[in-house]
């Protein structure tokens, strides 16, 4: 076999790996208890009945390992549970809900993925003058504060001060594209300007990183202007690193998501975890929990394959 | 120490001075704070006044008081937590470098398992189940935060377990624990005071966004995420006494990037441009 396809194919199973031990993290997360998890949805004041009723539904009475596998066979099934404080099917609630988040992530992405490696570029191109430093203070200030609390100033300066965007973002099915577009500005502005800084930063390091070789200064010495070294010379050896911050950065846009969908009561997966674990509603939170880590470990095996197949000393070995 | 510090850029020593003085605000809170920390003086979100510095909060109450005893909060969960991250953190690294073999293993392979959920939201699975009391907070947000500090320590020993006086040590048939205090620790001291300094920022915004979420500190206390929380309403009516936490947190968070700046230049050029 290939050695690359061996390495990919060992990667995967890594991953596969991963996701399965995840899943079995975030199911023990809920087991450690001091009391029992019927006691702590419903409190102190219950009564022994109602007490002995949610831990036959919640299954309870079986063994862990039992429920865990009973978890597991349900999810591969496409069936999530239903939820402890409505009963609502948790497979459809999320379904409705996942669509939303991955239309502000990916709307997120589109923006500062591009954005990222152009003032990379630039701030590389003028490296220690006024455009690099502009840039760097700006990096500095966007990952000095929270997610949440970047909302709430994006929130009351383009939306109370100047009035230019609704606060909330409200969206249904009805809408447009263009209204939705409309409707999400905001938290897709405050999410480009959460990875934004790190992309930038980590582009940048990548760069000046090959700015040292010698060819880079034959391309300087054969007269080429500052914008053809880099764009031609420095830039395409130096994609993998990229490509493997860009996803990086995705993963950590899924996680993100969460405090900024609160912020402006856009109903994606974010609000609908931290509304379930108010409620202490176990199963929407363990299904939530998985999906979101899931996607996490995905991207993060993806950003590793990448690395894999654009090293070119793997691709073709002596 | 004192050429030590003259010789801090001016950067570092504003931030060293801004850090100081956040840290003596949290401890004096009781002293500084001009009214009682729920006690009601005033109207609803009331402009700042030279009676009420930073105007009230979202029922009446002294915000700048408020801010006070939230920072204590909020800095003193954040300095536990990282003080019980590291010890818990290095400790192990420290311990997994040294020894190697299957404990290595077990303890590298169980990091990788525990990064491999994203923190919040392994916060947020266990914040479900357990009361949000301040010593899980603690615990949860130390436990979570150790696993980055794990895989720093074992990387900066890696690097000095190599060297010859740690041979020496082994020939001299030291003990690990003597190994770890004795000649790990002293040399791997700078990467991780800046690591410290980094980590505990983390931690404050880390809590602060539990606390917004309504899953952190609980009232009667609060901290400054609980703090934006309770006046985040207001922002639509342009009151802007939500963005004081805010500020806080940023002039706390970028005070310390300087001083960590410095700490992590400092041991570049000692160790001659080797970061």
């Amino acid at each position: 076999m290939h050695p690359v396809l061996k390495l990919l194919m060992q990667r995967m199973a890594l991953g596969i790996l991963l996701l399965i031990a995840s899943s079995i993290l975030i199911f023990c997360g809920t087991l450690v208890l001091p009391g029992d998890v019927a006691q702590a949805v419903l409190g102190q004041s219950a009564t022994p009945e109602a007490l002995a009723n949610l831990r036959h539904d919640l299954g309870l009475d079986q063994s862990a390992v039992q429920r865990y596998f009973h978890w597991v066979n349900g999810i591969l099934h496409g069936d999530f549970g239903k939820a402890l404080s409505n009963g609502a099917d948790i497979s459809h609630s999320i379904s409705l809900r996942l669509g939303n988040t991955l239309f502000l992530a990916s709307w997120a992405a589109a923006i500062s993925i591009p954005l990222a490696i152009t003032l990379g570029i630039l701030s590389v191109r003028f490296r220690n003058r006024w455009p690099d430093r502009v840039i760097s203070i700006f990096a500095l200030a966007t990952t000095s504060v929270p997610e949440f609390i970047l909302a709430y100033l994006v929130m009351f300066v383009v939306a109370v001060k100047w009035r230019w965007l609704p606060p909330v973002s409200l969206i249904n099915d009805t809408m447009s594209v263009g209204e939705k577009l409309q409707a999400t500005a905001l938290p897709v502005l405050v999410l480009v300007l959460v990875v934004l800084a790190h992309m930038m930063r980590m582009t940048r390091a990548a760069i000046l990183n090959v700015m040292e070789s010698a060819y880079i200064e034959t391309a300087v010495l054969k007269g080429l202007t500052g914008f053809q070294v880099i764009l031609s010379h420095a830039l395409p050896n130096v994609i993998a690193p990229i490509a493997n911050v860009v996803i990086l950065n995705l993963a950590y846009l899924v996680v993100g998501v969460v405090a900024v969908e609160v912020v402006f009561v856009y109903p994606g997966m974010g609000q609908y975890l931290v509304d379930h674990v108010s409620k202490r509603d176990v199963p929407v939170v363990q299904a939530t929990g998985l999906i979101f880590s899931s996607v996490y470990i995905l991207l993060n095996t993806m950003a590793d394959l990448i690395g894999i197949i654009s090293n070119p000393r793997l691709r073709n070995p002596k | 120490m004192s050429t030590l510090l003259n010789s801090a850029p001016k950067s570092a020593l504003a931030g060293l001075a801004v850090t100081t003085l956040f840290f003596g605000m949290a401890v004096f809170a009781q002293v500084i704070a001009p009214y009682g920390m729920s006690d009601v003086v005033g109207s609803v979100w009331e402009p700042a006044s030279s009676a009420h510095w930073l105007g009230t909060d979202n029922i009446g109450r002294d915000l700048f008081t408020r801010m006070l005893y939230g920072g204590r909060t909020t800095i003193f969960v954040a300095t536990a937590a990282t003080v019980l991250s590291f010890v818990a953190g290095s400790v192990l690294g420290f311990a997994a470098a040294v020894a190697g073999g299957w404990l290595d293993q077990l303890l590298s392979r169980s990091v990788d398992l525990v990064m491999s959920v994203p923190g919040l939201i392994f916060a947020l699975v266990v914040l479900s189940v357990l009361p949000p009391s301040l010593p899980v907070l603690i615990l949860v947000m130390a436990f979570l935060d150790s696993t980055r500090v794990y895989r720093l320590c074992r990387s900066v020993a890696g690097d000095i377990v190599v060297m010859d006086y740690i041979e020496v040590a082994r020939l001299r048939s030291e003990g690990l624990g003597w190994t770890i205090f004795h000649e790990i620790l002293p040399n791997a001291m700078s990467p991780l005071v800046a690591e410290f300094g980094m980590r505990f920022i983390f931690m404050v915004l880390y809590l602060s966004t539990l606390s917004f979420l309504g899953l952190g500190i609980q009232p009667p206390s609060t901290d400054w995420g609980a703090i934006v929380k309770e006046n985040s309403d207001g922002l639509v009516y342009g009151i802007p006494a939500a963005l004081a936490p805010a500020i806080a947190i940023a002039i706390l968070a970028i005070a310390i990037n300087l001083v960590a700046d410095w700490v992590l230049s400092r041991t570049t050029s000692l160790k001659g441009g080797r970061a």
